[in-house]
């Protein structure tokens, strides 16, 4: 009959007129500002650099390697390296940014960098109320601007920061045992012979079975006494061409590129056992 | 080579009429409609020559959108150019993100592992299912329905967008496919959210079509307009359910066998008199046979990881080749066509628009018809202008 | 108690023209009537905007304004701002005169079709005995105006969406018309005081309204198709339609000239809707026999926001028809109907009572109304279709 599809829309307008009233589904408006939906833990707008502890200058992760700002795809990252080195939250001196700047006008928030980024030094933010009247300058993020802390981190991903934290703990672990053996093997040599061989090799031998022994109390003053950087320059996935021995600081890497070789505070010289794996 | 050394053969079933030459008395009304016009799915123009209110000749003017992305795709390496594939049909960032995946694994023969496959197949499929409702409403939209069916149907593409920013962070712009699966994995607790969308989205579909389907207003704007025949189809190289409403049977899920779609049973529909009326149904039984699958894909996805293990992010260098890898888009057969020589970039970087191809024959489908025809018609064709122009 | 709350209204008027000397007495109490009329319907229209924004929202599952005073109800003050303070650009190439008569001219006239409605009991503010045909006269005239607009921008698209809304304007008024004739027949009379007087029994309760007669439903409906097309409102709605090519009579007005043409058409709707139920619902009548105790002006409004609610529901609803099929569809379907209406409801008045004249104008118009129906569908060649799958 002529007019009933017409009818069956108006019957079916009617029906979410009506249910606008009573039902959560037929009215979805969520009256911004007054009311804001809650974010998925996984959103991303722009990123953000992590620090470590209090001061974000002092803590901060970011050891400048530029990986992030090779990958990223329209090259909103800028890096300057500093010339000195700072110690880092666990002590040991590290190149550090003098400049990170973020242009936020270009970046679009595909997330490469904090893929790429071997140090879990930067990460997504979820922040969008960005708005500025300075169209240039007002978004460009510098360092400080850049910076938040790992507690910030943490609420906003908690269970990315979780596994991150699990997993930077796991290396600083790893990195202790090693160190511990290097500096037991290296007094044991010391003791027995009076050269040392090659550092490699005795670094070796206890590296596989000591993977993840605590070290004892005495030879973690030992450690904390060389200082090792055991958190920030954990490598999160085994990049090719390393394995999980202790000959692997002696590969060309990129990370090798950021770090210098020679620690003169440093009582042995295989002590600096570059947490690499 | 001149222009008039490039032969050009004339395509069976192109029945254009010669073109008309204004004859200076005014009689013929020429209009350009847009770019900025509300019916234009994005900056699009058509210069519409008009004999009352008939359709002489139309052409369609488009590049407004170009933003370099083959260029772009050129100076950077593979990974850097996923993210820009997400913009290029920026309803449908996932497919693009699968096809290019698809190409780029196809170049260096790369696996990927079941549980990536299986999570391909259920966001390509609640893609789809958004697209066509958008698309449906958009065209509603323009046929003056104040834009009621279009609101109904963003408030499903708004629980299917909460899906996406759950995992992979972001609505629209995705990102999430990687060259040998997908970026991360997907927790039970999305799988479930997942259940409980696609279990709601049977009744929304019931009620959309129930809606529109039997409104006299909308069969007699649409039934027997913009008619496309198939051999003119099939041989100015549409694809996606424009094609299908033809009549012709080609779903690349079916004919390319890609990803795990063999299974899955779902069905092909067509339509018979490739008008408007018959793209709209095609794509509304296309949403409920997205559903089929995407029943079927959640019940049992396997554990496992979502990345191959062996595959590089940084430093990819595939060998020297070439490889097109192509999907079934919402919109139609994207395909993308990579030249390595062996370097960290592509030598040539080319996509293959749905969008754009499906334009090509327009101005067949509009000759002889009103003006307001014209708008439903270009609606009907389902296009995206970051496609079209990329 | 209620007579007096009935006639309050009326009375009103009467005390304030007592302080008055013997001759002035009409001439005020007229002026008095007209300025209530010109009062009262504008500001319905400012809050029928907001109902129609807020009704429209809702259907499409969204807040409408809200931000302006309690449930937005103050939006129209900030709309009224708005179009009084922009600039009133005229064009150039443009004819001055005729430019700015045509708003004018369509608010007078419509308004001037509230003179011979019985808003209540005794409230008419001229009873002629010819009033329907004043209406009509009235409303005619409305179409002149739109002409006026569209020839006066010297814009060829103007000029075409003036001409189109003119020939929908044109095809509409004859079902209009007809529909109401039906009414004039019954009674036997043209004036409006007449037609609620005869409609102004009740039987067992229920009253005697012309819609719950056949012929009287069947005229019911093609008035409130051809009143919807007369105000260009949707689904008819082409000559206004923002996207379409042609933008539409009223496309070189701003500010507050386009303000009028917006008034201009909602108190059109009023007026028409007004008239609807009039004729065809009692008028001020209330619905059951006990509910008389409620005031006859508050039922003549009530019933006026219902029309209001339907002509929101529609615009929500349905898409908008092509300028060919709206004409097809006057032509072919509603002036026919029309016709063979104005033969039953005289079939109706010489069977004389019973059940018999029921059951055989009902099935007249039953059949008609479906055969035709399907004819047209057939004869455009649509209809709902099946689909197959692909092996």
């Amino acid at each position: 009959m002529l007019g009933d599809g017409i009818l069956k829309g108006l019957v079916e307008t009617a029906r979410n007129f009506a249910g606008s009233y009573v039902s959560k589904e037929r009215m979805t408006t969520v009256e911004y500002p007054e009311e804001r939906l809650p974010l998925p833990e996984a959103a991303r707008n722009f990123p953000f650099l992590v620090y470590d502890g209090d001061d974000w200058e002092k803590g901060l992760r970011c050891v400048a390697c530029q990986i992030c700002e090779k990958e990223c795809p329209p090259k909103c990252i800028y890096i300057e390296k500093s010339k000195d080195k700072k110690p880092d939250y666990v002590g040991k001196p590290q190149i550090y940014p003098a400049k990170f700047d973020i242009d936020i006008s270009v970046c679009m928030s595909c997330q490469i960098c904090v893929e790429v980024c071997p140090f879990e030094a930067i990460k997504m933010n979820t922040e969008f109320e960005l708005a500025t009247d300075d169209r240039f300058a007002g978004l460009l993020l510098d360092r400080k601007q850049l910076s938040r802390s790992n507690e910030y981190y943490h609420q906003i991903h908690p269970t990315e920061a979780s596994e991150v934290d699990a997993r930077l703990a796991e290396e600083k672990a790893k990195v202790e045992a090693k160190a511990k053996a290097a500096a037991e093997a290296a007094a044991a040599k010391a003791a027995a012979a009076p050269a040392v061989g090659s550092p490699a090799t005795p670094a070796a031998k206890p590296a596989a079975p000591v993977e993840a022994k605590p070290a004892p109390a005495a030879i973690a003053a030992e450690v904390a006494k060389a200082p090792v950087a055991a958190t920030a320059p954990a490598a999160p996935k085994p990049l090719p061409g390393t394995g999980s021995d202790g000959t692997a600081p002696m590969s060309a890497e990129d990370k090798k590129a950021a770090e210098t070789p020679a620690k003169p505070d440093e009582g042995e010289p295989k002590a600096q056992g570059e947490p690499k794996e | 080579m001149s222009a008039s050394s490039i032969k050009t053969e004339k395509l069976a079933g192109w029945n254009r009429p010669p073109v008309i030459e204004s004859d200076g008395e005014g009689e013929l009304l020429e209009v350009a409609m847009g770019p900025h016009h509300p019916s234009t799915h994005g900056v699009f123009r058509m210069d519409v020559v008009l004999d009352g209110e008939r359709v002489i000749k139309l052409k369609p003017v488009f590049g407004y959108l170009h933003r370099n992305h083959e260029q772009l795709g050129e100076r950077q390496s593979y990974l850097a150019s996923m993210p820009y594939t997400d913009r290029l049909d920026y309803f449908c960032s996932l497919t693009n993100n699968w096809a290019y995946a698809l190409a780029v694994e196809k170049l260096v023969g790369q696996a990927v592992p079941e549980r990536a496959e299986y999570l391909r197949v259920i966001l390509a499929e609640l893609t789809r299912i958004q697209n066509h409702a958008s698309t449906i409403g958009f065209l509603l939209q323009e046929m003056g329905a104040s834009g009621t069916p279009l609101m109904y149907a963003f408030r499903e593409r708004e629980k299917i967008l909460d899906l996406f920013e759950s995992l992979t962070g972001s609505r629209m712009m995705c990102n999430y496919m990687r060259f040998g699966g997908c970026r991360v994995d997907a927790s039970p607790a999305w799988i479930e959210a997942t259940r409980k969308v696609v279990s709601g989205l049977n009744s929304f579909v019931d009620e959309f079509e129930n809606f529109l389907m039997t409104n006299e207003i909308l069969m007699a704007r649409c039934q027997g307009i913009g008619v496309l025949k198939p051999d003119l189809a099939v041989n100015a190289g549409i694809s996606g359910p424009m094609l299908r409403a033809t009549g012709v049977n080609y779903d690349i899920r079916k004919v390319d066998h890609y990803g795990i779609y063999d299974r899955f049973k779902f069905r092909v529909p067509l339509g018979d008199h490739g008008d408007i009326y018959d793209r709209y149904m095609v794509r509304m039984l296309e949403m409920r046979e997205s559903i089929s699958i995407l029943n079927q894909a959640l019940k049992d996805v396997p554990a496992g990881p979502v990345m191959d293990p062996k595959a590089k992010i940084r430093n990819f260098r595939p060998k020297a080749g070439e490889s097109y890898g192509r999907i079934e888009a919402p919109k139609g057969e994207l395909g993308f066509y990579l030249i390595s020589d062996g370097s960290p970039n592509p030598y040539r970087y080319r996509v293959r628009p749905p969008s754009l191809i499906n334009l090509t024959v327009l101005e067949d489908m509009c000759l002889g018809s009103n003006v307001a025809d014209v708008v439903l018609i270009f609606g009907s064709v389902d296009i995206v202008l970051g496609e079209v122009d990329r | 108690m209620t007579d007096r709350l009935d006639q309050i209204f009326v009375l009103l008027k009467h005390w304030l023209l007592g302080y008055l000397p013997e001759s002035w007495q009409t001439p005020v109490g007229v002026v008095i009537s007209v300025v209530c009329i010109i009062g009262l319907y504008p500001a319905l229209f400012a809050i029928t905007t907001v109902l129609e924004r807020k009704g429209v929202a809702r259907i499409q599952n969204r807040l409408g304004p809200n931000r302006v005073g309690p449930y937005g109800i103050l939006q129209p003050m900030a709309d009224g701002i708005k179009s009084l303070t922009k600039e009133d650009i005229v064009p150039t190439s443009a004819d001055a005169v005729v430019h700015f008569l045509a708003p004018v001219i369509l608010v007078v006239t419509v308004f001037m079709g509230f003179a011979v409605l019985p808003m209540g009991r005794n409230m008419v503010l001229v009873d002629m005995d010819a009033g329907l045909l004043f209406y009509f006269a009235m409303g005619a005239s409305t179409e002149l105006s739109v002409f006026m607009a569209g020839w006066s921008s010297r814009n060829k698209y103007s000029l075409l969406g003036a001409m189109r809304a003119v020939a929908q304007m044109i095809s509409y008024e004859v079902a209009l018309l007809l529909s109401s004739v039906v009414i004039v027949m019954m009674t036997g009379s043209l004036s409006l005081v007449k037609i609620v007087e005869a409609q102004n029994h009740y039987s067992y309760g229920f009253p005697h309204w012309f819609i719950f007669t056949p012929w009287g439903l069947a005229a019911f409906i093609m008035y409130a198709v051809a009143g919807t097309a007369e105000t260009n409102r949707s689904p008819f709605d082409l000559p206004e339609g923002e996207s379409e090519l042609v933008a539409g009579y009223h496309t070189e007005y701003s500010g507050f000239k386009f303000a009028l043409f917006f008034l201009g058409e909602y108190v059109a709707m009023f007026s028409i809707s007004a008239l609807g139920s009039t004729l065809f619902l009692g008028g001020w009548m209330a619905p059951l026999s006990v509910l008389q105790v409620v005031p006859s002006w508050i039922w003549f409004f009530g019933k006026l926001f219902v029309s209001m609610c339907v002509f929101i529901w529609l615009r929500g609803t349905l898409p908008r028809l092509r300028q060919d099929q709206l004409m097809n569809f006057a032509w072919k379907f509603v002036l026919p109907m029309c016709l063979l209406n104005l033969f039953v409801a005289g079939l109706w008045r010489f069977m004389g009572d019973g059940w018999l004249r029921w059951l055989v104008c009902s099935a007249i118009l039953i059949l008609a109304y479906v055969s035709i129906g399907r004819e047209g569908m057939r004869r455009q060649k649509f209809g709902p279709r099946s689909y197959r799958y692909a092996e």
